[in-house]
């Protein structure tokens, strides 16, 4: 056989999940001291940390806005993320393109009219890689944000979904998502709304099969919210405790 | 949740009343929405994680974190980052920089005049960059910067000490905020989080010679002095830590618990959350 069956015909991923399936998720809010507001997220084997500065005085005075603040991600990937050592400079093109969309998804969800002239930095640094960077990074920094009191329309959470021999498959990870048939989409939702802040494929799908796989992940994205949410209350219940004594 | 059972006054059981960003408060139209509340649809929803208060028909959510926003006649510390025309920008913890104007500050020797060309030229002999001011909140501008004042002797530049910072959150406002604690320790504690702890220097000193207020040169400082001064810093890293309100009581407390232990070892783990629970203790028996 020249390529690995990455779906089983009992219908089993090579990880064992089944389809509609998502990693196991384990996140924490407030795991940095100095920082704003700091997540740590883990999806099966991706892991992120993410802190959050600010809102703060903008440090280039050059692109300040007087009635809104100004949004500042900057994304890194360690050395050790992967099973091949490489440093990646900090120019990548790969790097710089998954930072903008993330800028770009929390320009829309962030109240930015409430922090005039004031700058919020993103920091995300992707500690170990294993498919799914761009969803693992909305969610982690969707938390750290809550974590900072960032006022925020709501929360955005995001899922890639991708289709396997015509199955549509949920959040996929290194393997699948390195595999050149298997078309990946993420999708990144506001919860309350159901309305769609992100959107991106960068392979070919058909369209009869793009609503099947678009469900799917905005199905996978209501999961993460639950997830995200609880991590949000307990820290906040461990705060309020701590605070009210 | 039912808004109606929120009391309007501030309880103290925070958990029951936590709400997450997105969360749906109240779609009764009677209630005006305030801070870490938006609008849509006739309903009120919370964007940010955090308590609801209510304040007659004012419903607002304050998050349990935040950087400090400031009000008018807080007692802050900050740091001066830059030096502009009339004007000095400083750090104060907050959304954006404070702003000290030239005419809100003493000159040395408490002349009362307009201030001149001629001092807008030596602003630097004032405050320069890097210094730490101690400073009032004077008003707001309209976008929500603060601007702060140094108008009165006990204001002004802070030296032979250093600097602590904690969670704003954890500096409740109070009467007085500059402290002279009974082991010789000067303290101002800033509302914004910033904490200077200092060599005492007696008031009578500062006001006999004016030119002392913009002093850049510390005083001799003994060593015994560095070590009480290096105790109360360790004191209210540790307070913060733990997540204790710091206050001078809560300070005192934590000082004469810390006596038997080294100044090195009030910051390892077992030291630390020991001491804690004993200024806990002793805060809940005053009160």
């Amino acid at each position: 056989m020249s390529r690995q069956e990455l779906l089983s015909p009992e219908g089993l991923r090579v990880d064992g999940r089944r389809a509609n399936e998502l990693r196991r998720i384990s996140c924490r809010a407030s795991v940095l001291s100095s920082a704003d507001g700091s997540a740590y997220y883990e999806q099966g084997n991706t892991k992120v940390l993410v802190a959050v500065y600010g809102p703060r005085e903008p440090r280039a005075k050059a692109q300040f806005n007087h009635d809104e603040a100004i949004v500042n991600v900057e994304f890194n990937v360690a050395p050790f993320s992967t099973s091949e050592r490489r440093k990646r400079s900090k120019g990548d093109k790969r790097l710089l393109e998954i930072s903008s969309f993330v800028k770009q998804t929390f320009e829309g969800a962030i109240q930015r009219s409430v922090y005039p002239r004031s700058q919020i930095d993103i920091y995300i640094h992707l500690l170990q890689h294993d498919g799914g960077t761009l969803e693992t990074c909305i969610n982690a920094a969707t938390l750290a944000l809550v974590d900072a009191g960032v006022a925020m329309a709501d929360y955005v959470c995001a899922c890639t979904a991708g289709s396997i021999d015509d199955t549509p498959v949920l959040d996929l990870n290194g393997v699948e998502e390195s595999s050149i048939e298997t078309p990946d989409l993420t999708v990144a939702i506001l919860p309350r709304t159901g309305n769609i802040a992100l959107l991106q494929m960068e392979s070919k799908l058909h369209t009869s099969k793009l609503e099947d796989v678009m469900d799917l992940a905005v199905e996978g994205c209501k999961h993460i919210h639950k997830k995200l949410d609880d991590a949000v209350l307990n820290a906040a219940n461990d705060l309020a405790s701590k605070l009210g004594r | 949740m039912q808004i109606d059972d929120i009391p309007s006054s501030t309880a103290r059981d925070l958990a029951s009343r936590i709400v997450t960003p997105g969360t749906a408060i109240t779609s009764d139209p009677a209630y005006m929405r305030g801070h870490g509340t938006f609008g849509e649809n006739d309903t009120i929803y919370s964007s940010v994680a955090g308590a609801v208060e209510r304040i007659n028909k004012l419903v607002s959510v304050r998050p349990l974190k935040q950087r400090y926003s400031g009000e008018i006649g807080d007692i802050v510390v900050g740091r001066i980052t830059e030096v502009g025309s009339k004007r000095w920008r400083v750090d104060v913890n907050s959304r954006q920089d404070g702003v000290l104007l030239l005419s809100s500050i003493n000159l040395p020797g408490g002349i009362q005049r307009r201030k001149l060309e001629s001092d807008e030229l030596q602003m630097r002999t004032f405050f320069a960059e890097g210094d730490l001011v101690f400073a009032e909140v004077q008003s707001f501008f309209a976008d929500g910067g603060l601007s702060l004042h140094t108008r009165s002797i006990q204001y002004g530049k802070l030296r032979n000490g250093q600097l602590v910072t904690v969670f704003p959150q954890l500096v409740p406002r109070s009467r007085s905020h500059f402290h002279t604690l009974p082991c010789g320790v000067d303290i101002v504690v800033g509302v914004n989080g910033y904490i200077w702890v200092s060599k005492h220097v007696p008031a009578a000193k500062v006001e006999a010679n004016s030119e002392l207020i913009y002093s850049d040169r510390n005083e001799h400082i003994s060593d015994s002095e560095r070590e009480t001064i290096a105790r109360i810093a360790n004191c209210i890293h540790l307070l913060n830590r733990l997540y204790v309100k710091i206050t001078d009581t809560s300070i005192i407390f934590a000082y004469e618990a810390s006596l038997p232990h080294a100044v090195k070892d009030l910051l390892t783990k077992e030291v630390a959350t020991d001491l804690a629970h004993t200024v806990k203790a002793r805060l809940l028996q005053q009160s």
